[in-house]
């Protein structure tokens, strides 16, 4: 391969500039000419039958255009097809207090407002379920009538060889309990939506969306619009982090007042608002099984989450097998069992968020691992480096591992952080604790069942030199639009000044399937370095006589092209263009890509497969007060293994940002709910729906972050270049835990870790108890029967055993 | 509701516009003035996304009442550059990685602005400081301070 002139270099951020002007047009910062404006009138209830609805006066209200309500759209929405189980606006049933309910579009949101409070709404209220644990207690009434039993949404169970076997011939056998409360996205970007009609009649619809090829679909089928009369413009998002993955019930309600209306029609949500849709971390209460030889080599591990999805489906489906699918890739278990329950609440809906499903796991995961390191007197590196994946190997659940650094971020960023030195030697209440993790480079198959590319793009060569590349991804912070001009550029050898990126847009540009799943760099650089080699290609095969150089002894760099070997002055790329375009006429390319079929033939075995895994390790060092609880990080080390670093600068902010979040997550932020007592109605209400209550990590917060990029480039991924979005966040919260308890001695197995805990748990050990904060029991879930299947080195097929078979199996 | 008619200076020149005298200094910038370079997190002055200089200072525009502002002096980062050439806060932001989304990096800078003006050469400490109340959910606020750092050294370079 030739040098690489771009890739792997600092760099200005495609869109840097325009982010540093204030240039960049958010959906809110769009408007129109008769633009009208909407808002949601909003269940004050937790779960309750809409009986009636009396929009008279509203819609009688001067400067009122429309009022919609659940009427009118009686068909539903939901992002995973087996959980379409949304309206726009609630017809008979709200589940959450905020579900939608009606909508007044009006010349000004001041109307709107007025509006909403002339709907006369008669709810008979229902008994709401505010916890799992609640939810599986009373089966009835139910949350949803297509609940898998009483109000259990999903439920799953999977084993790879038998565990209990495998458990019981450990020498160590431990198991714990953990907690990891629910939390929100909090993106700077509230939600916002514009939607009318072009010029040509069209829906167009401009939004604050991760995802607009999934909206798109949505759009169409729920407001009955064939797809081609329908383009859907994700505007660069302010943050998303899972949270504008969802369709949204306000989307669809635009869109369908700009129809009713022929008239543009806006609306932004509120902060509180975006709490109630939230869409984000599911809280989930975790048991762990762990066998373990004397030697401190891992036999085994049963796994058992129950999940709060909140009011609806949303991308539960997929959360509930993220609970399980991704433990065994960081380790070696030579026999695995994960059951997963997740359990509808009368609370706003759980969804993606950063890590989808899996940080609360691995949270369990490794601060077991630290428990059984001090169990084993073993230092808890040299413990996590005995049982460490390898490349290219396969775990018992059949996903196959590509390249792996694991090793090398363990190695990494203990010498960074001086662990061997300074762990234990750091005196009263100050401790190091370390973690690691892996994430998905792109989920293995697409949320619809289909057989087509998850990621195409269009390069259209111009004569003037200008590169320009279409492509439906979606820029929500992370650089994508940097990725597709990075990678087009280098394949290209021009300048990256000289491309022109149009992404998000499914009017315009090829699909691609959102930003979800830390995928667009992997599929969406993979299809650009297939188009822009196709150009290059043909470019080649018109200069090649000019040059005297066969085809394939061609090198494009720097804007030039020449032979490998430099004989003969070369040419510019612009001349080389208007040789080919002379010949051949118009230049353009698409390219596309699909991931690899997974090894995995079970059913189910769709989930957790991806192309590539990158890796991560962290040190975290605390300050622990143990007068006050208050916990106090001065700074923290993470080593990533992202294959290769297109854009180091970005690369590393995602990092510094994933920690960032990750501490976060593990000290304050909670999207927790409580009851008003009964004479306020009793409903389930967000505990800190504002920006203050609702804590983050401010600048004076935040420890210094040293990062190191391990960079072995995955041969699966565009220039070897592996996630770094979701990666970086996971390990963080175990490594706060097991730093605290280096720190202080005591457990808190739970997230998050508040200094009251802290001192409770201090308070016991004091008292002579152990100290322990955490969940003190797992109530008995239903779980079904286990698929099967046997793990490859049990001379598996990767298909499920049948019952009869699987009791044979010794 | 009659409108309010209000004189006042928007990056060093004089505008006059009428709007709803509900409106804050937000709305009237980005719905009256169409300038959306300001943006908004909350509306309730919690996540300093709407940060101008009112006179100079640091303010939450959506905390200031359009009506408050007859009169005064208002900067917004549509004012900052200079003709083509970016400003050196501006600058810094782009190159070290300040902006991930960018939605909060109007606001950002702005206070970095205020705080440069009153002190050219702050430490890392004092740039946090200075930016506490700006949340920012993407960069983990490190390549910020590396920013408003590497402004502050090209903004004396510029002033030997």
């Amino acid at each position: 391969m030739k040098r690489l002139d771009i890739i792997g270099k600092p760099r200005r951020r495609v869109d840097g500039r325009a982010k540093a002007t204030g240039q960049v047009r958010y959906a809110d910062d769009l408007s129109m000419p008769r633009m009208l404006f909407t808002k949601l009138l909003r269940s004050p209830h937790p779960h309750a039958v809409v009986e009636s609805i009396d929009a008279t006066r509203a819609a009688q209200h001067p400067g009122v255009h429309l009022v919609l309500t659940g009427q009118d759209f009686p068909i539903p929405f939901g992002i995973m097809p087996v959980s379409v189980d949304e309206y726009p606006l609630a017809r008979e049933r709200v589940r959450y207090v905020g579900d939608p309910v009606a909508a007044a579009v009006a010349v000004d949101e001041q109307t709107a407002v007025q509006a909403l409070d002339l709907i006369e709404v008669r709810y008979k209220i229902l008994p709401p379920i505010a916890s799992p644990e609640q939810g599986l207690q009373q089966p009835e009434p139910r949350i949803h009538d297509y609940c898998e039993q009483g109000n259990i949404h999903r439920n799953q169970s999977y084993e790879f060889g038998k565990v209990d076997e495998a458990l019981a011939k450990a020498d160590l056998v431990v198991e714990d309990l953990f907690f990891y409360e629910g939390n929100t996205h909090l993106p700077m970007e509230q939600q916002a939506t514009l939607a009318f009609i072009d010029a040509d009649g069209k829906l167009q619809i401009s939004s604050s969306t991760q995802n607009p090829h999934y909206l798109h679909r949505q759009l169409a089928r729920a407001l009955q619009v064939p797809e081609h009369q329908i383009r859907v413009i994700a505007t660069p998002n302010g943050g998303g982090f899972g949270g504008k993955c969802d369709p949204g019930g306000h989307e669809f309600v635009v869109a369908k007042a700009a129809l009713v209306l022929g008239r543009p029609v806006k609306i932004g949500l509120t902060r509180e608002e975006v709490f109630y849709v939230h869409r984000g971390r599911h809280p989930v209460l975790m048991k762990m099984k762990t066998g373990v030889t004397k030697d401190g080599k891992l036999s085994g591990m049963h796994l058992q989450t129950l999940l709060d999805g909140g009011g609806y489906g949303s991308h539960g489906p997929a959360s509930t097998f993220y609970t399980g699918v991704l433990t065994p890739v960081t380790y070696h278990y030579p026999r695995f069992k994960f059951e997963a329950c997740r359990v509808f609440t009368n609370k706003p809906a759980c969804g993606p968020k950063r890590g989808h499903g899996t940080p609360q796991p691995r949270f369990g995961q490794e601060v077991q691992l630290d428990k059984i390191a001090v169990k084993l007197g073993m230092d808890p590196a040299e413990l996590r480096l005995k049982n460490v994946t390898k490349a290219n190997a396969l775990t018992a659940s059949w996903l196959k591992i590509g390249s792996n650094g694991l090793a090398d971020c363990i190695k990494k960023v203990t010498e960074m952080s001086g662990w061997k030195q300074r762990r234990g030697k750091l005196g009263r209440g100050r401790g190091l604790g370390l973690a690691c993790s892996t994430y998905m480079c792109g989920a293995g198959v697409a949320i619809y069942w289909n057989k087509m590319p998850h990621s195409g793009v269009q390069i259209l060569l111009d004569r003037s030199g200008s590169v320009i590349v279409y492509c439906g991804a979606t820029e929500i912070g992370q650089g994508s639009d940097d990725v597709l001009a990075a990678i087009v550029a280098e394949t290209l050898g021009v300048d990256i000044g000289t491309v022109r990126v149009v992404t998000g847009d499914t009017g315009i540009a090829p699909v691609d399937l959102g930003s979800y799943s830390s995928r667009v760099t992997i599929m969406m650089g993979n299809a650009a370095v297939q188009a822009a080699e196709r150009l290059r290609t043909q470019i080649a095969a018109v200069v090649s006589e000019t040059l005297g150089a066969r085809p394939d002894r061609i090198v494009f760099s720097q804007g030039r092209v020449f032979a490998v070997d430099h004989s003969g002055p070369g040419m510019t790329f612009v001349e080389a263009v208007h040789a080919a375009e002379a010949e051949l006429g118009t230049l353009s390319a698409v390219g596309s890509y699909a991931p690899p079929k997974p090894p995995g033939k079970y059913k189910g075995a769709g989930v957790g497969p991806s192309p590539a895994y990158s890796f991560s390790a962290c040190v975290v060092e605390t300050e622990v007060d143990e007068r006050t609880g208050w916990i106090h990080v001065p700074k923290i080390w993470i080593a990533h293994d992202i294959g290769r670093a297109i854009n180091p600068t970005l690369a590393k902010g995602q990092v510094i940002g994933g920690v960032y979040m990750g501490l976060g997550e593990a000290l304050m932020e909670e999207q927790s709910f409580r009851r008003l007592p009964e004479k306020l109605s009793g409903a389930l209400v967000h505990r800190a729906p504002s920006m203050l209550d609702y804590k983050s990590l401010t600048s004076l917060d935040m420890p210094d972050v040293e990062v190191a990029l391990i960079e072995d480039p995955d041969p699966n991924c565009p220039y070897g270049a592996k996630e770094v979005g979701q990666g970086p966040l996971l390990p963080v919260m175990p490594a706060v835990a097991n730093a605290i308890y280096d720190a202080v001695r005591v457990r808190i197995d739970e997230i998050p870790i508040t200094p009251d805990k802290v001192l409770r748990a201090l308070e016991m050990k004091r008292s002579g108890k152990e100290g322990r904060v955490g969940p003190a029991s797992f109530p008995s879930v239903p779980y079904p029967k286990p698929t099967f299947v046997l793990p490859p080195w049990e001379d598996g097929d990767g298909n499920e055993l049948k019952r009869h078979a699987a009791a044979a199996v010794v | 509701m009659k409108p309010h008619r209000l004189a006042m200076s928007v990056n060093g020149e004089k505008v006059e516009t009428l709007f709803a005298p509900y409106k804050t200094l937000l709305e009237v910038l980005r719905e009256d003035l169409a300038l959306t370079g300001t943006k908004h997190g909350c509306e309730l002055g919690e996540c300093g996304a709407c940060t101008v200089l009112l006179d100079g200072a640091p303010v939450l525009s959506c905390l200031v009442l359009g009506m408050e502002c007859e009169g005064r002096s208002v900067q917004t980062i549509e004012g900052l550059a200079r003709g083509p050439d970016l400003h050196p806060l501006q600058a810094a932001f782009a190159d070290f990685g300040g902006s991930q989304c960018g939605y909060c990096t109007p606001g950002v800078i702005m206070a970095a602005k205020a705080l440069l003006e009153t002190n050219p050469s702050p430490t890392r400490d004092q740039i946090k400081e200075a930016t506490a109340g700006n949340l920012c959910r993407c960069t983990g606020y490190q390549q910020i301070v590396d920013a408003v750092e590497d402004a502050a050294r090209r903004l004396k370079e510029e002033a030997r």
